[in-house]
């Protein structure tokens, strides 16, 4: 992208103006519904603003940084932020695992039902999760059909999402699912970088698939799998739909993601305080994408 | 915050698809053009295709299980949740949902909203990645950075604000309350960006040498050689907003503005919870639906994602 280096003159001014024209509706709606919402949550996050003072904005007061002491003298936000950090830990790199392991095996000289497969690994993407969550309902009760598979090999399944335990597996499996497609589709475009030359001279000098996918397929898929990692780490870590749907948080908090803890407190009427949470949430966002940057860049 | 992430951001953006021409690199090895390690040991294709049809089973049992399930007896299912096949087929289900509750509001609300949704977004999309793409102007780095910052922000962040903002403005419970907030995305600005960055120069530079307005080279020249990236962001777009569930959520106040999500979620708390053979046949509404488009128009979702990197 070169900057506008034709200076001052009239003919850059005028397509500077009718650039803005094919941008402004877009700036306008922009401004409105998100510049000024990321703003206004910043600036509330520092007020006492409940539900209350919406009709009458002169009784907000400034209250500086009192709603994000409290947050982190509150338990239940505390507890939130860890839930939220198993879910990221273990889903993230699990998600990554399984769609490169499927979209290698897609990638390895299948030509038979290769679109079928495609399709089929990616149909959970593109599904509404409440109505998934009904059928995954079913699949996770404690009559349901996966401790009815169980029972067959003599194992008495856990209620799943009754579980203090296992509830959090259960959504991580659940997010696990409905997130494999998209990562498989981007490494499968992924591979096709990969130089095949690469592969040949590895071959010839005697490595086997394992050692050529760490030595040939992964350094050149770099860039692919940080891209993967940043994306669904700020997915993951705006964990909400699948506890919302599946557990309201429960059992006992045991699913209780930052998001839905803010949530939470949107509907309980407590705006700023709910605005603060939610600008933690942002800067460890902001954090994870940025360590991910730094570790997968390193050796590059 | 967000400004300071936005290069690095932009540069992870950009370096999985290796421009327009990936997509289609993507898709076309359906053909089994490359050659794989199979040509030396032709065995563990077999295996390879075990793992993967068990996996595929894997991915796609809930949604087998789901549109089996609203063809069955609410009894049926309670005596043999592991049965497959319904032993009397029935359409009870979906006569009661579509006659006891208002299942085609709820049809139409969603219908309504994702065609608005979907065509601000193509329209404004088209307009802004139009001017990114090929205008040189002042502010342009700003706007393009402005543009890839907010592809980060989560959702939550505005969320509170823009409640404030809707309720203030007596848009609750109202279609352009439902609808307002998301007729622009940042990604579909950066998808069509980047899909008319791709569209060679010549045909602008001599368009305008015959005197041809911006406005006439964009709808006359631009816009009908955007013919895929148009039908990836409207199926992406019309699934976002198909899908969206927490928004109207709180939106949407009383029945007669519910959306499907909405109303399913409603409906299946509560006394309603244990109606499975229901509770499946409106799952299948929802899902069905899309699941169908996407089956169909499959190559322009591989299309979106490596353009973009995004669902």
């Amino acid at each position: 992208m070169s900057a506008t280096a034709t200076g001052r003159g009239t003919r850059a001014g005028r397509q500077t103006l009718i650039a803005w024209g094919f941008a402004a509706p877009f700036m306008i709606l922009f401004l409105v519904f998100m510049a000024g919402p990321i703003l206004a949550s910043l600036a509330m996050s520092f007020t006492d603003l409940t539900t209350r003072d919406l009709r009458t904005p002169f009784n907000v007061n400034i209250v500086g940084l009192e709603n994000y002491v409290r947050l982190f003298q509150d338990e239940r936000f505390i507890h939130s932020l860890l839930n939220t950090g198993v879910f990221v830990i273990v889903g993230v790199p699990l998600t990554i695992v399984v769609a490169m392991l499927v979209a290698l095996a897609l990638n390895t000289g299948i030509t038979k039902f290769r679109t079928v497969f495609r399709v089929g690994y990616y149909a959970p993407v593109v599904t509404s999760i409440v109505a998934i969550a009904i059928v995954w309902r079913f699949i996770l009760q404690n009559d349901g059909i996966l401790n009815g598979v169980l029972s067959w090999v003599g194992i008495t399944g856990p209620n799943w999402l009754e579980d203090t335990f296992w509830a959090l597996p259960s959504l991580i499996l659940m997010a696990v699912w409905r997130n494999i497609g998209t990562l498989m589709v981007i490494f499968l475009a992924g591979l096709q970088g990969v130089p095949k030359e690469h592969h040949e001279a590895a071959m010839v000098d005697g490595a086997n698939v394992v050692q050529r996918f760490f030595n040939v397929t992964l350094p050149a898929m770099r860039p692919t799998l940080l891209f993967a990692a940043v994306i669904t780490g700020i997915g993951f870590l705006q964990f909400f739909e699948e506890p919302f749907v599946m557990t309201r948080g429960g059992p006992l908090d045991a699913t209780l993601s930052s998001a839905m803890y803010t949530f939470n407190q949107f509907g309980f009427g407590n705006y700023s305080y709910a605005s603060a949470a939610s600008y933690v949430l942002f800067i460890a966002i902001v954090l994870l994408s940025l360590i991910q940057f730094r570790l997968l860049k390193r050796e590059d | 915050m967000s400004a300071v992430t936005t290069p690095a951001v932009a540069e992870a953006l950009e370096a999985p698809p290796s421009g327009p021409s990936s997509p289609s690199r993507a898709s076309g090895t359906t053909s089994g053009t490359d050659s794989g390690s199979g040509h030396f040991k032709p065995r563990p294709k077999i295996w390879l295709y075990i793992v993967l049809a068990v996996g595929f089973v894997a991915m796609i049992f809930p949604f087998i299980w789901m549109i089996l399930g609203s063809f069955k007896t609410n009894a049926e299912i309670r005596a043999n949740p592991l049965g497959l096949l319904p032993a009397e087929p029935t359409l009870d289900n979906y006569t009661q949902l579509f006659g006891r509750l208002d299942f085609t509001t709820f049809f139409t609300n969603s219908v309504v909203v994702a065609v608005c949704v979907t065509l601000g977004n193509i329209v404004f999309s088209s307009m802004v990645g139009y001017a990114l793409a090929k205008l040189e102007f002042r502010g342009k780095k700003l706007l393009f950075v402005l543009v890839l910052g907010t592809l980060m922000v989560p959702g939550v962040v505005t969320f509170v604000p823009l409640f404030v903002l809707t309720s203030n403005l007596g848009l609750v419970n109202s279609y352009p309350g439902l609808i307002l907030p998301f007729l622009i995305t940042p990604l579909g600005v950066f998808l069509m960006r980047q899909f008319i960055s791709g569209l060679p120069d010549d045909i602008i530079e001599a368009a305008r040498i015959d005197g041809a307005s911006e406005w006439r080279i964009f709808l006359r020249v631009i816009m009908p050689l955007c013919g895929p990236a148009v039908a990836t962001l409207t199926i992406l777009t019309f699934l976002g907003s198909w899908n969206n569930f927490l928004w109207p959520l709180v939106v949407a106040t009383s029945e007669e503005k519910y959306t499907l999500p909405v109303a399913l979620a409603l409906y299946s708390v509560g006394q309603n919870a244990a109606q499975y053979g229901l509770m499946m046949a409106g799952a299948v509404v929802v899902v069905i639906p899309v699941l169908l488009v996407f089956i169909i128009l499959q190559r322009y979702f591989v299309q979106g994602i490596a353009l973009t990197g995004i669902k």
